[in-house]
């Protein structure tokens, strides 16, 4: 197997873009790779894109082949894959161009993740999300996600001594990142009080607990670590790429306020890549809620389960703290476009570990490492990249 | 010059608050006026529908100056709640005003802005000599569907304009328009309520439209925000004309005589056009007005306004002759959540 390196990086603002479509949004996110890489669309070997529902949500599917065609690459009739894992999508399309590429089958690939969720109303949007959980368990009798993972929140504060107000420290931690990013959909910070008076959506998750519905896109370009400096010196090692399945209802587990795919992909990043915690410098966590903020420090093995509450408090995971976790404001701040979110914390990290993060620069971030979530836990893909 | 000749208003009694339609809907009372800025909105009595709101206001503006009801040559009512499908409203207001038969007549619809579009139509006919006088009204028993973002706002209301051109009490210099075809908002044949894209009503809505038809106007005109003494946007809440009067560079005390939402909700065809009639009530001669509108579908037209010495002359205009918007609000009469379901028509009653 072969050492592979992200050598380019794109992302589009993240927000409602009533102006642009679906092709739109995934031109400019590859534009932008393509640039940063300073490659041209000749170079390029394959390509893999993320998306969890544009068949719902604009009605279009064959997303693989719209990609390629729209970004001038059907007539050279590249190969180009659509990866569907609800919003774990980005994070597989990755994790796929980076076996394409280990494997040796193909040199220069691009990773993209795509969602284009404004087109259709809120109803729309929530019960087409509710896909990604059990539609025969759960969709059928009513379960949306708030409401799962509001079932999550509850047994876990049952169990666990976290407070509201810890709770809402996630929101407002990555409010502040996402004020500090320029493609972040909020640019707000806000207060314990912002979250905590907010409406409720699913005791006890209120709406600045629940991450938005968002447009956007995102692409990476991964090369042959080997071949890198051949195309930039900004280049940065991927270092592990793990993904764990676990049961797709949330009642199947033994434990629900624990998401073992996410601990047992953990493990497998860390063992994989021969590192310990320690030498994890920042964490991209899936925070589609901030419940689910609380539970992926833990199960990553970030610390003991039960103590992640009282470390956001402290200020642990904060830009300036000992783990900064969500440096990008998160799923939270920076917005939701499901398919594209595991492509998006690739950039951020990326960004990271080039020292190019501008007001949200961790100092000397060498290690980081990504997590990305499908539904409540049945597909998790975690990645580690380092810096050269 | 054309220009307005007299105005009146109608608001009804009756007033429902935020906070008693969040608590039945166990919504946060405090989230939605806080973002909205809007406390409480009117209610129509079980009697009152747009066509006795557009008579009333029609009379209240006919008080205020004499007007040989002979010499009003056309009769305009923008509403999207029309009592009949077909059948006009118009019809029916010029009769009650004594108007009838030698008028042209017709209802509009363009969701918020169809009373502005009836000025305009009036002085395309009041200029062009076809008719002496013209009334464009703007009236609405506005709905919002039960538990809807929309119910928390829809409210009932109207304004009556006299367009002609002989002693106005306000010259129009100027008007103009910015429409597409933008569905932020609608209603199909047939559907008691509105269906609305929720945040796609903001940005690619109302602050296109607004801005677009503001800017042109301003630039036909050669004029800045300064140049107005008041100004006038379309406010379905307090939250909106204030973001689009800041964006243009008009002032808070600019829009501030004409922002009656807090208190009133959106009354929709009524709610710039009763802005405008809440300026004029406070305006004095020489005053200038900037005014644009707002309908969903989308598009906004812009008046440029001054007011003249007829506005303080009492052998021609009256302005205490008739309720002035604050004094249309003074005074309400408050009504649960039931009764305001019964003011609405709806209980289904037993047949």
């Amino acid at each position: 197997m072969r050492d592979v390196a992200v050598i380019g990086i794109g992302c589009t603002v993240f927000g409602e873009h009533w102006g642009s479509s679906f092709r739109d949004l995934f031109i400019q996110a590859g534009a932008l790779a393509l640039e940063d890489a300073g490659l041209s669309g000749e170079q390029i070997d394959a390509m893999y894109v993320g998306n969890m529902s544009a068949g719902r949500f604009i009605e279009q599917e064959h997303i693989g082949a719209l990609i390629a065609d729209y970004s001038g690459m059907a007539t050279r009739h590249i190969p180009a894959t659509r990866v569907e894992a609800a919003c774990a999508s980005g994070g597989l399309s990755f994790r796929q161009a980076v076996i394409a590429v280990a494997s040796g089958m193909e040199d220069v690939v691009v990773a993209a993740g795509v969602e284009k969720m404004t087109d259709v109303g809120t109803g729309v949007s929530v019960d087409t999300l509710a896909g990604a959980a059990d539609r025969e368990w759960e969709g059928f009798v009513g379960a949306t996600f708030p409401g799962l993972y509001a079932m999550i929140a509850t047994d876990y504060m049952h169990r666990y001594p976290l407070t509201r107000e810890q709770l809402a420290q996630v929101a407002v931690k990555n409010h502040f990142n996402g004020a500090r990013n320029p493609i972040a959909q909020f640019q707000q910070e806000i207060t314990v009080e912002t979250v905590i008076r907010s409406s409720l959506v699913a005791d006890p998750l209120r709406l600045f607990d629940c991450s938005p519905i968002t447009d956007g896109a995102a692409a990476v370009i991964v090369a042959p670590l080997e071949r890198a400096r051949e195309f930039t010196d900004r280049f940065v090692k991927v270092r592990a790429s793990a993904q764990a399945s676990d049961t797709i209802s949330l009642h199947d587990r033994a434990d629900i306020s624990r998401l073992d795919a996410t601990v047992a992909a953990g493990r497998r990043a860390l063992d994989s890549a021969g590192l310990s915690h320690r030498d994890i410098d920042l964490v991209e966590v899936h925070d589609c809620f901030t419940i689910a903020e609380i539970c992926a420090i833990e199960d990553l093995g970030f610390c003991r389960k039960g103590d992640a509450g009282r470390l956001t408090e402290e200020g642990i995971t904060a830009l300036d703290g000992d783990l900064p976790v969500n440096t990008s404001g998160g799923l939270k701040a920076c917005g939701h476009p499901v398919g594209a979110t595991g492509i998006k914390q690739i950039c951020e990290v990326v960004q990271q570990l080039r020292g190019e993060a501008g007001k949200r620069q961790v100092p000397g971030a060498e290690i980081g490492m990504t997590h990305n979530v499908g539904g409540t836990g049945a597909t998790v893909a975690v990645h580690i990249l380092e810096a050269i | 010059m054309v220009g307005i000749l007299t105005y009146g208003v109608y608001i009804p009694r009756y007033r429902i608050q935020v906070k008693e339609i969040a608590r039945v809907w166990g919504a946060n009372a405090e989230e939605i006026s806080g973002g909205l800025g809007v406390f409480e909105k009117s209610v129509p009595d079980l009697d009152e529908d747009t066509a006795t709101i557009a008579v009333e206001a029609a009379r209240y503006a006919l008080a205020r100056r004499e007007v040989d009801p002979e010499a009003i040559g056309a009769v305009y009512v923008g509403s999207e709640s029309h009592p009949y499908a077909v059948k006009p409203t118009a019809c029916t207001v010029g009769e009650a005003i004594g108007a009838t038969p030698h008028m042209t007549a017709a209802d509009f619809e363009f969701a918020c802005k169809a009373g502005t579009a009836g000025i305009q139509t009036c002085m395309g006919l009041v200029q062009s000599g076809i008719v002496p006088t013209g009334f464009a009204i703007g009236s609405d028993v506005a709905q919002g569907a039960p538990g809807d973002a929309l119910e928390y706002t829809a409210a009932a209301g109207g304004a009556a304009f006299l367009i002609g051109n002989e002693d106005p009490i306000a010259v129009i210099h100027r008007t103009c328009s910015f429409t597409t075809d933008t569905p932020d908002f609608w209603r199909r044949e047939g559907q008691d309520y509105p269906r609305h894209g929720g945040r796609f009503t903001g940005d690619p809505g109302y602050f296109r439209h607004v801005q677009g038809a503001a800017k042109l106007l301003l630039s036909q005109m050669g004029t800045s925000p300064e140049d107005y003494t008041y100004a006038v946007f379309h406010q379905p809440n307090a939250k909106f004309p204030r973001r689009v009067a800041q964006l243009l560079g008009f002032t808070d005390a600019q829009i501030r005589p004409g922002l009656v939402v807090p208190r009133l909700g959106n009354t929709y065809s009524g709610s710039s056009m009763i802005a405008l009639a809440a300026t004029l009530d406070v305006a004095a001669a020489g005053d200038r007005i900037f005014v644009t509108s707002f309908g969903s579908g989308a598009g906004s037209d812009s008046f440029d306004i001054q007011v003249t010495d007829a506005i303080e002359s009492p052998d021609l205009f009256r302005r205490a002759a008739a309720p002035t918007v604050e004094e249309l609000l003074k005074d309400p009469v408050y009504l649960d959540y039931a009764q305001y379901a019964k003011h609405k028509g709806k209980i289904v009653m037993q047949q």
